[in-house]
Order: C-alpha cells, then sequence, then structure tokens
C-alpha cells in the first residue's frame, strides 16, 4: 500500500499545531494500548512545559504500573517504595522549597498501602501535588480487586463480583482528602475523551499555581481505565468507565481555594 | 469563511492502534490500517485528506503521542 502520510505540502513548521512535548522523551512507553496513563503523563509534561518549569520541578515516581514513569519524562525524579510517595515528596519539598513537587500514584499505591502517607500528607497541608490515577483495580499485578473496586465488578480475586458484606465498600480517597484542612484544591478529572483531557489540563495547571502559590496540597484523582484488567478493548473500556465508574465517581472540583 | 485544512502524521511505530483516536474525531477520517507495523499492531491513518480540519483532537488524546497536527488556513 502506498504512503499513508497525505497532504505532504502542509507540512511545514509554520503549520504545526500540536506535536509531543518535548518534556516528555522518545523512549516508547510500556503502558498497553489504550491506557490512561500515556494521556496523564503527557498532559503532565504539556503543564510543565506551559509553565517552563523543566529545570525546576521534581517528580516523585510510584510503584505499580507507572513504576517506569522516570523513562519517559526529562525532568528530575525520584523513586519511591510502594505508598511511600508522598512521604518521600515531604521530604523532596521541605529540603529543597524552592522547587515544585509532584506525586504520582495509582489506586493500588495510593488508596491501599499509602493510605496513612497519603492521609498524613495531606492533613499536614505538605505543599505538593499530587495525582491520583484510579481504575479501580490492581492493573500491573494481574487485575486483582483494589480499594477502590466498584461494588459487582469483576477482578481476579473478586470473580463473582465484588461482594459488600465480604470485602467491604469502595474506598473514595478524594471525597477523604478534601475534608482535611492541609489540602486547597482536590479534583476529579478524567482522560478519555478531548473536552476531559482539557479539562485535565486546565485543573492540572491550576493545582501547580497552588503550590507556586505556597497554599498547601492539591490533589488531582484521574479515573482511568484499565483495559487489559477489566479485559476489554480500550473504546469499551472508557465506554464501561463513564457507564459505570463516573456514577460513583463523579467528576468535577470538590474543594477549590477562594481567590485572594 | 476561511476553510481550514488540517493533516496528521503518525510516528507508525510507536502506535499500539487501540482506536482511541478513531472515536475522537469528530469528522471520521482516522482509520484503522490492515497491515500491521513493527510491533504487530494495526496503525491509525488518514483516510480521508479532504475532510481533516486539523482540530488535534486526536493528537490530545492519544495516549502514546504519536500524532502530529497541521493545519494551513485555505482561501
Amino acid at each position: 500500500m502506498a504512503e499513508k502520510v497525505v497532504n505532504q505540502e502542509m507540512i511545514k513548521p509554520e503549520n504545526l499545531v500540536y506535536q509531543k512535548t518535548k518534556v516528555l522523551n522518545d523512549n516508547v512507553m510500556h503502558y498497553c494500548p489504550g491506557c490512561g496513563h500515556g494521556t496523564a503523563h503527557r498532559i503532565i509534561a504539556e503543564v510543565i512545559e506551559e509553565m517552563d518549569i523543566q529545570s525546576e520541578i521534581i517528580g516523585i515516581a510510584p510503584v505499580g504500573c507507572s513504576v517506569l514513569m522516570y523513562n519517559y519524562f526529562n525532568v528530575d525524579m525520584q523513586e519511591a517504595a510502594h505508598g511511600r510517595a508522598p512521604a518521600v515528596g515531604t521530604a523532596v519539598k521541605r529540603l529543597l522549597p524552592e522547587k515544585f513537587v509532584f506525586t504520582y500514584q495509582g489506586d493500588g499505591d495510593l488508596a491501599a498501602i499509602g493510605t496513612a502517607e497519603t492521609i498524613h500528607a495531606c492533613n499536614r497541608g505538605e505543599n505538593i501535588t499530587m495525582f491520583f490515577i484510579n481504575n479501580g483495580i490492581y492493573g500491573m499485578t494481574g487485575g486483582q480487586m483494589a480499594p477502590t473496586t466498584l461494588e459487582g465488578m469483576k477482578s481476579s480475586t473478586s470473580p463473582y463480583g465484588r461482594d459488600i458484606p465480604m470485602m467491604g465498600n469502595p474506598l473514595k480517597m478524594t471525597e477523604l482528602v478534601a475534608q482535611l484542612p492541609g489540602t486547597c484544591y482536590v479534583t476529579r478529572q478524567a482522560v478519555h475523551d478531548p473536552s476531559h483531557v482539557r479539562k485535565t489540563k486546565k485543573a492540572v495547571r491550576k493545582a501547580l499555581e497552588y503550590q507556586k502559590k505556597n497554599m498547601g496540597t492539591s490533589f488531582i484523582e484521574i479515573v482511568s481505565n484499565c483495559n487489559s484488567g477489566w479485559k476489554m478493548a480500550p473504546v469499551e473500556a472508557n465506554n464501561w468507565m463513564v457507564e459505570n465508574m463516573f456514577p460513583f465517581f463523579p467528576l468535577g472540583d470538590l474543594k477549590v481555594p477562594e481567590e485572594k | 469563511m476561511a476553510k481550514v485544512k488540517g493533516t496528521i502524521v503518525v510516528d507508525i511505530e510507536k502506535c499500539k492502534g487501540c482506536e482511541i483516536c478513531v472515536t475522537a474525531c469528530p469528522t471520521s477520517v482516522i482509520s484503522m490500517s490492515v497491515e500491521v507495523n513493527g510491533k504487530g499492531y494495526p496503525y491509525a491513518y488518514l483516510n480521508d485528506p479532504d475532510g481533516c480540519t486539523g482540530c488535534s483532537n486526536c493528537a490530545i488524546v492519544c495516549p502514546d503521542g504519536v500524532i502530529t497536527v497541521y493545519r494551513q488556513k485555505i482561501g
């Protein structure tokens, strides 16, 4: 078949409207096709580029699917033990208060083993930005049930669906930290379609602006898909997420600081 | 009204064939190839050169950031 690049005469630098940001490097991401992690990485990197803080930001990588995220970002990164990214982020921010610090964690990391670190970092009002990717499942280890798994949702350790009397209720981490006095900005967003990607990007920008003003912890949950864990095609997984995840995890701002 | 025409360039070897760009395209001009890339994934391509408006919706939802968008005003 012929070369698939069409309108060859339009491909000039002056016509360029969108290209991958330079804050992400050229490594191919190891994520499954259609995974929300890639989009989340890209919008964080785009905001870093827009704010021109590439040399001033330090990221804390988690354990989970995004454990290798330091391979993709052209910024300083530090790997943390499972669930301990907010604690490491606290240390980095206290030692280098003039730098921007963000943590990036999945739901197995932030909402399960790292619950204590998360809640206490938010309660202390550490001046860091926390990204929480919620896909309702332990993706990396093979689709086991996570604290955020929905009622009735099938996973490899709840093959008949999550049974509330037996396995407990799904945890709404974002609602939990919104009540804490240390947080300044708490929001829940998604990255499955263009409009939500744009909204999430605005939220990421706001969170880093609040960090610049030393206003306290900013917490962004991104509801994402896990098509491998859910055993669906990527587009089907996104539709499933809209139908099932959003009623339980409604999108929007939970806490917004008062403008001074 | 000035007409706007766009085009996309897909980094074929990095495309994983998730088809999220296909559903995001408002003018439905992105299709998946029949042949596969080096990793065995079908890849996205522009099937109608005149239909693309360069809105960059496909590029901003691409999890792997493989799409580059160009846009030009015509007339």
